[in-house]
Order: structure tokens, then sequence, then C-alpha cells
């Protein structure tokens, strides 16, 4: 086939549409939430005294934090899926996550307490966290890779990492519902190191997955 | 310069609101600069430059499985030169070599120089064959045998939407064929 007859046939396809990103993005995530909400409830569970527990400003702002990092992946992930899209200028939008946990880190401080910092820092949770988190945050990691798919980011392993975090914001916000563990210290410690390993994986994934 | 690239911008937008001569115009219009550049960069790895074709190839096709990617208030030559540069490091690492392609390599390419194909590429006929039966049908008879889309489907006797369909797959498995092979 030669160039002349290559771009022929390209012309022919020209009215062909393919789902925007966002959209795909976006329907691949809702079609995985279901197998990461099954782990969720068959395994975990939401936590028994979670009403009272939403009256304590800390149980409210873990979700903060996770939803805030869900939302800036988000949006880095789409930007980054352009292939002349680079992190500079994008990048601090995943600051914002990192901002809030260490006001809430602060404000804690600022508080009195009745149990000792490293106490809290270690929690009762940390294992349950560092398995729930990643394996929770796999499905929704295929998918956002599945849909991001039809992107076509200059730095795939980046474009995966970044999908990592999506996946670990989402999963961390449905375990945070669990969790008994509400210090700042806590969250930074454990939900960020599950959230390494998660876009860590992705990094590896993307590099592959995402190649275009 | 400018003008050209603003030239571009423009037939992108016609085409993609579905004006296929501005599409097939702006095709024909970035090849021999693609091809410069493929030249320039093979040249410059100490490859053989007559294997642009396959990159040049390469290129379009990625071109237009991608330009859902372009953001239409954005000029469209920094877009394409991403990804022509993405898929020219592509070509050259995998005929082992590692080297910096530069962006000028694409944007100093000047308007009146306008290289034809020195050899004819051989991988996207290679990787044709290795489509499955309908999808490879349908890209033939399109592109070898210059069938229209409604001539095709009455050869084959199918819908014009399911060889709409099988030409997207084909070009679509046809990339991915190239990628990782």
């Amino acid at each position: 086939m030669d160039t002349d007859q290559l771009i022929r046939t390209l012309t022919a396809d020209n009215a062909y549409r393919t789902r925007p990103i966002g959209l795909a993005l976006m329907l691949a995530l809702l079609a995985a939430a279901p197998v990461s909400l099954l782990i969720f409830f068959a395994e975990l569970g939401v936590r028994p005294d979670v009403m009272t527990a939403m009256h304590n400003p800390f149980f409210d702002l873990k979700f903060a934090v996770t939803l805030a990092l869900a939302a800036s992946a988000i949006a880095v992930s789409l930007h980054l899926s352009r292939p002349e899209a680079s992190l500079r200028g994008f990048g601090w939008w995943l600051l914002i996550p990192a901002g809030i946990l260490v006001a809430a880190i602060s404000g804690e401080m600022m508080m009195p307490q009745r149990t000792p910092m490293m106490t809290r820092l270690i929690g009762k949770n940390s294992m349950a966290c560092m398995t729930a988190i990643p394996a929770m945050s796999l499905p929704l990691l295929v998918g956002a890779l599945y849909g991001l798919r039809q992107g076509a980011p200059a730095r795939p392993a980046v474009a995966g990492a970044i999908a990592g975090l999506l996946s670990a914001g989402l999963a961390a916000t449905v375990y945070a519902s669990h969790c008994t563990d509400d210090s700042p210290l806590f969250v930074a410690t454990w939900y960020t190191l599950a959230t390494a390993i998660v876009a860590s994986v992705g990094a590896l994934m993307g590099n592959r997955a995402l190649r275009y | 310069m400018r003008e050209r690239e603003d030239e571009w911008t423009d037939l992108m937008r016609s085409a993609i609101s579905g004006d296929d001569a501005a599409y097939h115009r702006l095709l024909r219009a970035i090849t021999p600069v693609l091809r410069a550049a493929a030249r320039r960069g093979l040249a410059r790895a100490g490859q053989p430059v007559d294997q642009s074709e396959d990159i040049v190839q390469d290129i379009l096709l990625a071109v237009h499985l991608k330009r859902q990617t372009w953001d239409t208030s954005a000029p469209f030559a920094p877009w394409l030169f991403a990804i022509a540069r993405n898929k020219l490091i592509d070509a050259l690492r995998r005929r082992g070599r590692r080297i910096f392609v530069n962006i000028d390599d694409f944007a100093e390419t000047l308007p009146g120089e306008t290289p034809e194909p020195t050899a004819s590429p051989s991988e996207v006929t290679a990787q044709l064959q290795a489509l499955p039966a309908r999808q490879r049908d349908v890209l033939q008879s399109i592109a070898v045998d210059s069938a229209s889309i409604k001539d095709t489907a009455a050869k084959f006797s199918m819908t014009e939407g399911a060889v709409r369909v099988a030409l997207h797959r084909g070009l679509a498995s046809l990339t991915a064929k190239l990628r990782d092979r």
C-alpha cells in the first residue's frame, strides 16, 4: 500500500467518530466500580459506628483527601492523554490532596489528644489499609487504563502512574468508610504508601498499555 | 511557515466537522514534511533513508486514530509534531538506535522541500496480510482497488455501516500490529 493509497483510506474513515476520552474513561471506571465494591462489601464493609463517626471532622477529612486525589488525578490524566502535553503547569493539581493532608495534620496537632502521636500514626488497620486499597484499586486501574488507551500520552509510564493515583484515590474513598483510624497522621502514612504501590503498578502497566 | 501551519489548523478543523476533502488535503500537505523529517532522523541515526516511507505511514495512521486528542482551539502543528516525534523515536529505537529527535526536524522543513518517496513501504503491506479476513478484504478494496465504501459494501454483500466499522477496526488493528511487532 503506497502512501497515497493510505491517505485515501484514512480519508474514507474520516466520518468514524470515537468516544471523547473523558467519556471513555468515565464508562470504563463505571464498569470497573462494581468489582471494587464487591471486594469492599465482601471483605470489609462500612464501619458499624459510621453515624457517630460522621460528626468527627477528621473522619470527614479522609474523604476530602481521597476525593481531592481522585479528582485531580482525573484532570491530570485527561490532560496527559494529549501527545503534546506534559506535567509542567499541571502537576501542581496533585499537590491539592497533599495540601489538605498537611492542613489536617497541623489541625490535629493543635488539638488536645488522648493518645500519643505514634499510636495514632500506627493505628490498628495499617495492614488492612495496605492490602485493601491496592486490591480495590486494581479493577479501577485496569478500567482507567482501558479508557485512557484512546489517548496518546507522550510518556505512557507517567500517564499510567497518574491512572494509578486516580484509582487509588477512588478506592481509598470507599475504604475510608471502613477504616476506624481517622488520624491524618495515619492517612498520611498508610494511605500514601498504599497509593504509592498502586501508582508504581500503574506506571508498569501504563508503560505497555498506553503506548500508541 | 506560520501561514502553512495556520492553514493546517483550518483544514483539520474542517476535517473534524466532516469535510473529507479538507482532510485529504491536510494529509497530503503534511506528508512531505513528515517524509523530510523521517529521512533526517534516519540519516542522523546512520540508517538507510529508504525506510522513511514506513515511518511516514506509521505517523499518518497515528494522526488519524488519535485525532480526537487534538484540541480544536489549539494550533495543529505542535500536536502533529509531538505525534511524529514519538513515532520517529519508536521507529529508530526498534532499529536499535536511541537517538535524540529534535522537534525542529519537523518544524523547520521548508514548504518548498517536497521529497518524493524513494522506496515503496513494506511494513503496512506486510501487516495487512495478517489481519482478520473481513478487515483485510475491506481495507484492500478501499486502499488498493480504490473502491468507495458503497461499492465495497455491494462487493462483499455488507451494509455500508458494517464496511465503515470493518475499515476503522482494520486501521486500528494494523496500527496495533505495527506497534507491537
